[in-house]
């Protein structure tokens, strides 16, 4: 980034940088909540409404899980990636994709945690109707999915916010690379070690910024579906 | 209808993930661990760039410590290194995680301190002495606490000094284990005193109330060296691209580009290229 610039200068004068900094972050973290939603939502959903031994246990364990250390993921899938690890043969260590993996891996707890809360919530209510109606499972677990999906959607916005607000495993799969694995956050860390904080101060503004305007976005769509659906 | 609405939402996420696999694609590059000085300084945001576009590598550094640094390269994670601690540095040669070593370019350290210099040491340019009379009036004292290449040579000066700092370290020697920035944004919030390398100090804006207080020591002598990965260990080193990188850096032409990076008007490494060891 060039010298002697604050982050409000770079945002009026549309730094290049900054927006392959700020389109980076937003695709990574987009895309590890795609792969924890793909994943998450389905897992849990079984866990409401599926009945076993040791399904206690799962989920305090999995509750457990929204709180893993960014940086102890980060420091699992580096081992994993590494060339001297199980997964080195691939080589996306130090790349995008590895950081996808990382905060995939960080956000699916949430969202599979989440999302079997509030299936098993609903369910309670719809069990009766549900099984009047003498749908099969997969049609019981579409059926919830979609009647939730209004409090699903917070469920994602909970799992993008803990992905694009984590430092600790893109710094240490990504390697906070210039021009290639550089996020909002690595590059807010970077710049406060070189002691320039006003930057990294604005870059952090910048970065809430976002992180709000996404929400609004998803506050507007919800507010907008509700209409139609009480219509 | 609004399932439709759900489908677009959705499609829209995937395209967006779909973009980014395409900034996966693999290119010419390499991945060099290196320090943090040397990234901190500014200065391979000033020889990247030109390597570049010279060859068409494009360079990737990772920037830790000088002793994780090697440790990223021991895993294989790395095609070169370029470090700062020559002792580390041979011994990962020894091992075999190395080709050759070559001498790059060097700078020095610098005692920082604040200007109110409780150990009363400034002006001086006697580390060692300097050094002695911290421990002695206990004035604080930030280690980087990383096994960095700063890190190692502070252990080293400490020894020189005749003092064995495990058994002195007190509550006036903070040991907090970050990179270079960090500690001398940490000494600044402290008024401690902490050993930097020059180039990071001249290139580091939140100074507050800290300056050199010792400097010109032989002994504060900093010398880089590059190497290239052992193929043989690690069959995916880039080797080719490794070596016109680091074929460039002890070229004349690299070495002038070393030596153009200035910040503020004053040089921050000055090029010493060898033929190797």
């Amino acid at each position: 980034m060039p010298e002697g610039l604050d982050a409000w200068q770079l945002i009026v004068s549309g730094d290049a940088t900054l927006f392959a900094i700020v389109r980076l972050s937003l695709a990574v973290s987009l895309s590890a909540v795609l792969i924890a939603t793909i994943t998450g939502l389905p897992l849990g959903a079984a866990l409401a409404l599926t009945r076993f031994p040791g399904r206690t246990g799962l989920i305090v364990i999995l509750n457990g899980f929204m709180g893993l250390p960014p940086v102890v993921v980060g420091l699992a899938v580096y081992l994993l990636l590494s060339r001297s690890g199980p997964l080195g043969f691939l080589g996306i260590l130090f790349t995008p994709l590895a950081m996808v993996v990382a905060q995939a891996l960080l956000v699916l707890p949430i969202i599979a945690a989440l999302a079997r809360q509030t299936i098993e919530d609903l369910w309670r209510e719809y069990r009766d109707e549900l099984a009047a109606m003498d749908v099969g499972a997969a049609g019981r677990v579409a059926t919830l999915l979609w009647d939730s999906r209004i409090s699903l959607l917070t469920v994602l916005l909970a799992g993008f916010g803990r992905a694009a607000a984590e430092v600790g495993t893109v710094m240490i799969v990504g390697g906070n690379i210039d021009g290639f694995t550089r996020t909002m956050t690595t590059a807010i860390a970077l710049e406060t070690s070189k002691g320039d904080l006003p930057l990294a101060m604005g870059l952090g503004i910048v970065l809430i910024a976002l992180i709000l305007l996404i929400n609004a976005g998803v506050w507007g769509l919800r507010v907008w579906s509700e209409r139609r659906v009480g219509a | 209808m609004l399932r439709r609405h759900f489908l677009f939402c959705l499609s829209a996420l995937l395209a967006l993930a779909a973009g980014t696999a395409a900034t996966f694609a693999e290119d010419r590059s390499i991945v060099v661990a290196s320090t943090t000085s040397t990234q901190d300084s500014g200065l391979f945001g000033h020889i990247l760039p030109i390597f570049k576009d010279k060859t068409g590598i494009e360079v990737k550094v990772v920037a830790l410590g000088t002793g994780q640094a090697l440790d990223l390269a021991r895993r294989g994670d790395a095609d070169v290194v370029f470090v700062h601690a020559k002792a580390q540095e041979e011994k990962f040669l020894e091992e075999g995680h190395g080709v050759k070593r070559f001498d790059v370019m060097y700078n020095d350290f610098v005692l920082i301190g604040p200007k109110s210099d409780p150990a009363g040491v400034a002006g001086t340019s006697d580390i060692v002495a300097a050094l002695k009379a911290i421990q002695e009036k206990q004035a604080p004292f930030v280690s980087r606490g990383d096994r960095s290449g700063t890190h190692v040579a502070e252990l080293k000066l400490w020894k020189d000094a005749g003092i064995d700092i495990d058994a002195a370290k007190g509550p006036w020697y903070r040991d907090i284990g970050q990179g270079m920035g960090a500690a001398l944004n940490t000494a600044g919030a402290m008024n401690a005193y902490v050993l930097s390398d020059r180039g990071t100090w001249l290139s580091f804006k939140n100074r507050g109330d800290l300056e050199v207080v010792v400097e010109g020591d032989k002994r504060l002598f900093n010398q880089y060296g590059v190497m290239l990965v052992s193929p043989d260990k690690h069959p995916n080193v880039k080797v080719d691209l490794g070596q016109a990188f680091i074929d460039w850096l002890i070229s004349p032409e690299g070495q002038q580009t070393i030596a153009n990076y200035k910040v503020d008007g004053q040089q921050l490494f000055f090029p010493n290229a060898s033929q190797g060891s």
